[in-house]
């Protein structure tokens, strides 16, 4: 399903946070969103997952929704949000209990996801006897579930270490070959969004408007390899050529605020 | 004797070894399970003691042994069951009726703009009110039997709960609520299963308090109006200055409160086990 953003802008009161934002999202595409803190990333997701209404523009959806899709946007989050008093597959059923749905497809969409994830013998668990890793699997099972067309994937590595990181890199991607789903990825992590994603938006500080946007030409198979770190180191520094002067004003501007 | 003393300790040769001096003692809490009962033991053992020896008076206070026995005699004719009852009855009836009423508006509270721009102030200027203070207007509308002691311990305890249960839900995190929002869930299926529940915790923590609340004011409304109940009782010995029946009945108003407080801990322990 392909994704379009069109000449999107947000204020909070006074403050313009974001400013003629135009992104168009190709089906099966990931599109990388950095930028430097508090240019408006995680707002940009919010709007193009219809939790914040947005002051002008438009969010559109092109394109069939596939099968079995429950909530064509779909969203990943940075905390996890999962529910603390409930079991892990209890978890993953919340976003399908409003869903008409035949029991025995209910409990084989929540033990695909998991199985999916590797969280199957946890199911019975509690969000806080699991490690970040497992606690963001159960959220990606639980996106999983509902068998989305976009994927919003907001910083949703960013609390982990940066082993777990790799390992959740590495199922990101086996998930996608398999879905291919459409994804935009919000990082301010350039080596997160030099591994999984064919572009890369790059915004400026407040208000955040789209400074480049940069194609990752190497196949995101071939990214691994030696032969491909000649490139993709030309294309980081590219990044962050354009990220550094945004970052280093948006840092002075938080000191003086 | 050397001419002068030196200033400081001569320095250590920088090759010697020195051990790290541990610095990270205290400021943590240790276990003490007897300490509890051994202080509790001490104090009833002061009080006996200074009783038998004449250092208390055992008309102003007399000794545990004679409150044990004043109980004992409580329970034998039947009295004890008589008033625990009566103020059994009266704090469940105005505590439920309280919770309920003020669950219900702090729910409105919690989850409705207007409801919070009209309760707020509301509440702000009812809440510091003595309710105890209301007992005599409860009295001439009511009259003076039960109802009045219900009001008045309803009263007092739909207040605290209004304010526990919509600072509770303020406290449920919003990201939460944005998942749910971002997978469709309906706004029904968001009260019950993601404001509700992390809700929960602050509502038995006021629960803990209006539990007090009750407790104090079925005593207070007692001494001011009842035939039976611990606080007519214990009025009644203060009266007749027996004061061994009166400590019994203070007792039984502190086992009740512990009796209170260990139901809500199963409670919590049961409900909160996710924390």
């Amino acid at each position: 399903m392909r994704l379009l953003v069109s000449n999107l802008t947000h204020r909070y009161e006074d403050l313009t946070v974001l400013e003629g934002i135009d992104l168009d999202l190709a089906e099966g595409e990931i599109l990388a969103v950095i930028g430097p803190s508090g240019c408006g990333k995680s707002t940009l997701l919010g709007i193009a997952g219809g939790i914040v209404a947005p002051t002008a523009g438009r969010v559109t959806m092109e394109g069939p929704v596939p099968d079995g899709c429950l909530n064509p946007i779909t969203f990943i989050f940075q905390d996890f949000a999962l529910l603390p008093w409930r079991s892990v597959e209890d978890n993953v059923a919340l976003v399908l209990e409003h869903h008409p749905l035949p029991e025995t497809e209910r409990r084989q969409r929540v033990e695909t996801g998991l199985r999916r994830m590797g969280l199957w013998e946890f199911r019975r668990a509690l969000p806080k006897q699991l490690s970040g890793g497992m606690r963001q699997r159960v959220g990606i099972a639980r996106a999983l579930a509902v068998r989305p067309a976009v994927l919003l994937l907001d910083e949703p590595l960013s609390a982990l270490d940066a082993q777990t990181r790799e390992l959740l890199m590495d199922d990101f991607l086996d998930l996608w070959r398999r879905e291919r789903t459409t994804a935009l990825y919000v990082t301010h992590n350039l080596d997160e969004a030099l591994r999984l994603a064919d572009r890369i938006a790059v915004l400026s500080r407040r208000p955040g408007r789209i400074r480049e946007i940069v194609t990752v030409e190497e196949p995101r198979e071939r990214r691994q390899e030696p032969s491909a770190q000649a490139h993709l180191a030309e294309v980081r520094d590219r990044l962050w050529h354009l990220m550094k002067a945004e970052a280093q004003m948006a840092d002075r501007e938080i000191a003086r605020a | 004797m050397p001419d002068s003393l030196p200033l400081a300790a001569p320095a250590s040769p920088a090759s010697a070894p020195q051990p790290v001096r541990f610095r990270g003692g205290g400021f943590t809490v240790r276990r003490h399970p007897l300490a509890a009962l051994a202080a509790f033991a001490i104090l009833v053992g002061v009080w006996e003691g200074a009783s038998r020896l004449g250092l208390a008076s055992p008309l102003f206070l007399p000794p545990p042994s004679a409150v044990g026995a004043a109980l004992a005699g409580m329970v034998a004719d039947g009295s004890l069951w008589l008033n625990l009852k009566a103020s059994l009855m009266r704090i469940g009836v105005g505590w439920t009726l309280g919770t309920l009423g003020g669950m219900l508006v702090g729910f409105a509270m919690g989850i409705g703009s207007l409801a919070r721009a009209v309760g707020v102030p509301l509440v702000s200027a009812f809440f510091p009110i003595p309710k105890i203070a209301l007992l005599p207007l409860f009295i001439l509308w009511f009259g003076i039997g039960e109802p009045s002691k219900f009001a008045t311990i309803g009263f007092g305890v739909f207040f605290p709960t209004v304010i526990a249960t919509y600072s509770a839900i303020d406290a449920v995190p919003r990201n939460l609520i944005r998942m749910a929002q971002s997978f469709g869930l309906p706004w029904r299926s968001i009260l019950r299963s993601i404001v509700l529940p992390g809700a929960l915790p602050g509502i038995l923590a006021g629960f803990r308090i209006t539990a007090s609340i009750a407790l104090i004011l079925v005593v207070a409304a007692e001494m001011i109006g009842a035939e039976y109940g611990i606080g007519a009782f214990v009025l009644m010995a203060g009266n007749l200055m027996q004061t061994d029946t009166l400590l019994a009945g203070v007792l039984v108003l502190s086992l009740m409160g512990l009796t209170i407080g260990t139901v809500l801990s199963v409670l919590e322990r049961r409900l909160l086990k996710w924390r």
